[in-house]
């Protein structure tokens, strides 16, 4: 295991997403900061916090759960679900998508689905704290965290505190290539 | 996540973890009903068959919304007008579900048992929407979920089931459930109305409401049903709201955050004032949003996932 991001670099990190979702949406008016189940929840909770430091204004912040919209639910059982709270109505705000770690982009195709199944926003951007590639669909990130180059073997674990008592990324290499 | 769901025919099959799922599961769903596009596309391309060999206006209304709901397509087959009508054997209708290929049966029986007899004859989850006087395992689930949100902690509750506990499969639903959760039941029946076997339920039984209503959490009320006021079982209607009824008088002496629950149709003046009924200590219309919730709740832990194998306890990141 090697340990990428400390709790310190994790903060630092946060605050530099922070001021870019600022710096792209032109100051914090419309935002809307959607967390995905589960560790996108309390990271966008934190982004918020650090987006009201910095311009005096709490963006409202909330969750999505997409199990409901997964496409191999058929392939798996039926999984727990998670909340789904949308703070604010989302019609023409600018939804910002949170979520831990970008892989595939399924989970991100399944968040679009459940965001546009209760308003049209007028633009959905997406920040992750880690981007470890392997993407199976046309998605990318606006704002990056970390690039973490993986292989499929290799595992990345983002704990935050609010699940895991501790901030922190951790890369888990299992040795070969993909 | 615990053992997986396979059909849903009886809540003595329910433990309490899985109850807990199912009340969880539903808490989550709920959120759908208020949203501008009632919908998630979770069951899509399956076929839900709504089976009502015995009439019923809620319960099929609120299956058929909770399959919607989940983006499931309905089949709708009631007793009369079907091939049941002409004779056609119970176990000969389930082979022709079966060659359809539909993906569950949602069965209401009048005789008891049924459900249990379809499942043995074809291989997708039946749930079962009430049969004879056995089992109504969606009933007493809804009225769990709305215990749970108007009173918290269901092992802490005492819940007085008053009425018809002989023939209502309401009654032993719903016993058992409470009883699986850990709440304290007190049965109050007319003695001609008490089944043999309540003895074995776990529960105490009063002759009358006015023994117990300052004690109470919740006084559910039972159908009293028309066919039973020509029967003997109880001298008339007027005296058994005087014994059995809810009234605003014993509502005033119920506990402070107690509330009244019916599992409808109701005969007001019988089990039921209006002025009860109408109060808003009475969570009837409660008890019947929550149903939808509640039965998508099943449905989805029933249909949600993959053939049997698919690895279902995974905790494995879509990321």
């Amino acid at each position: 295991m090697t340990r990428i991001l400390a709790a310190e670099d994790v903060t630092r990190v946060l605050t530099r997403l922070a001021h870019e979702v600022l710096e792209a949406n032109h100051g914090a008016s419309d935002l809307v900061l959607m967390g995905i189940q589960s560790r996108g929840v309390p990271l966008a909770g934190r982004l918020a916090d650090i987006i009201e430091r910095i311009e005096g204004v709490r963006p409202p912040a909330g969750a999505v759960d997409v199990t409901l919209y997964r496409d191999d639910l058929r392939r798996r059982g039926p999984l727990p679900l998670g909340a789904t709270s949308f703070p604010v109505d989302i019609d023409d705000r600018v939804v910002v998508l949170v979520d831990d770690v970008l892989y595939t982009g399924r989970t991100i195709r399944a968040a679009l689905e459940a965001v546009f199944e209760v308003g049209r926003p007028r633009a959905v951007r997406l920040v992750v704290l880690v981007d470890r590639g392997h993407r199976e669909l046309p998605i990318r990130a606006d704002h990056v965290g970390k690039n973490i180059p993986t292989s499929f073997t290799d595992d990345v674990r983002v704990l935050v505190a609010e699940h895991d008592g501790e901030d922190a990324v951790d890369a888990f290499v299992t040795g070969g290539g993909a | 996540m615990t053992a997986r769901l396979h059909h849903l025919l009886s809540m003595e099959d329910l433990d309490a973890a899985m109850i807990e799922l199912i009340l969880d599961t539903a808490h989550k769903l709920h959120e759908i009903a208020d949203r501008p596009i009632k919908k998630v596309p979770t069951l899509r391309g399956r076929t839900v068959c709504n089976m009502f060999l015995e009439d019923s206006t809620r319960t099929r209304l609120s299956f058929d919304l909770a399959a919607k709901r989940l983006s499931a397509d309905v089949l709708t087959f009631t007793g009369k007008g079907s091939s049941v009508s002409k004779g056609e054997s119970f176990r000969d209708t389930a082979l022709t579900l079966k060659a359809m290929g539909i993906d569950a049966v949602v069965v209401r029986s009048h005789s008891s048992g049924a459900p249990q007899q379809l499942a043995s004859y074809i291989d997708v989850p039946v749930l079962n929407a009430g049969d004879g006087w056995h089992q109504h395992p969606t009933q007493a689930l809804l009225d769990l979920y709305t215990m749970r949100h108007h009173l918290g902690d269901l092992s802490q509750l005492h819940v007085a089931v008053i009425g018809d506990i002989l023939h209502s499969r309401v009654a032993r639903s719903e016993v058992q459930g409470l009883r699986t959760m850990g709440a304290r039941v007190t049965i109050v029946a007319p003695p001609t109305l008490l089944p043999p076997s309540i003895q074995g339920w776990g529960v105490d039984v009063v002759r009358s409401i006015d023994d117990i209503i300052d004690d109470i959490d919740v006084a559910y009320l039972l159908r009293v049903q028309h066919e039973r006021m020509q029967g003997g079982f109880f001298p008339s209607s007027r005296e058994y709201a005087r014994i059995w009824g809810m009234n605003g008088d014993r509502l005033r002496r119920m506990k402070a955050g107690s509330i009244v629950m019916h599992p409808g149709p109701m005969n007001r003046g019988v089990e039921i004032t209006s002025e009860v009924a109408d109060h808003k200590r009475a969570v009837i219309s409660d008890q019947v949003t929550n149903g939808i919730a509640v039965r998508m709740a099943v449905l989805y832990l029933l249909l949600g996932g993959g053939p049997e194998g698919a690895g279902h306890a995974s905790a494995e990141v879509m990321a």
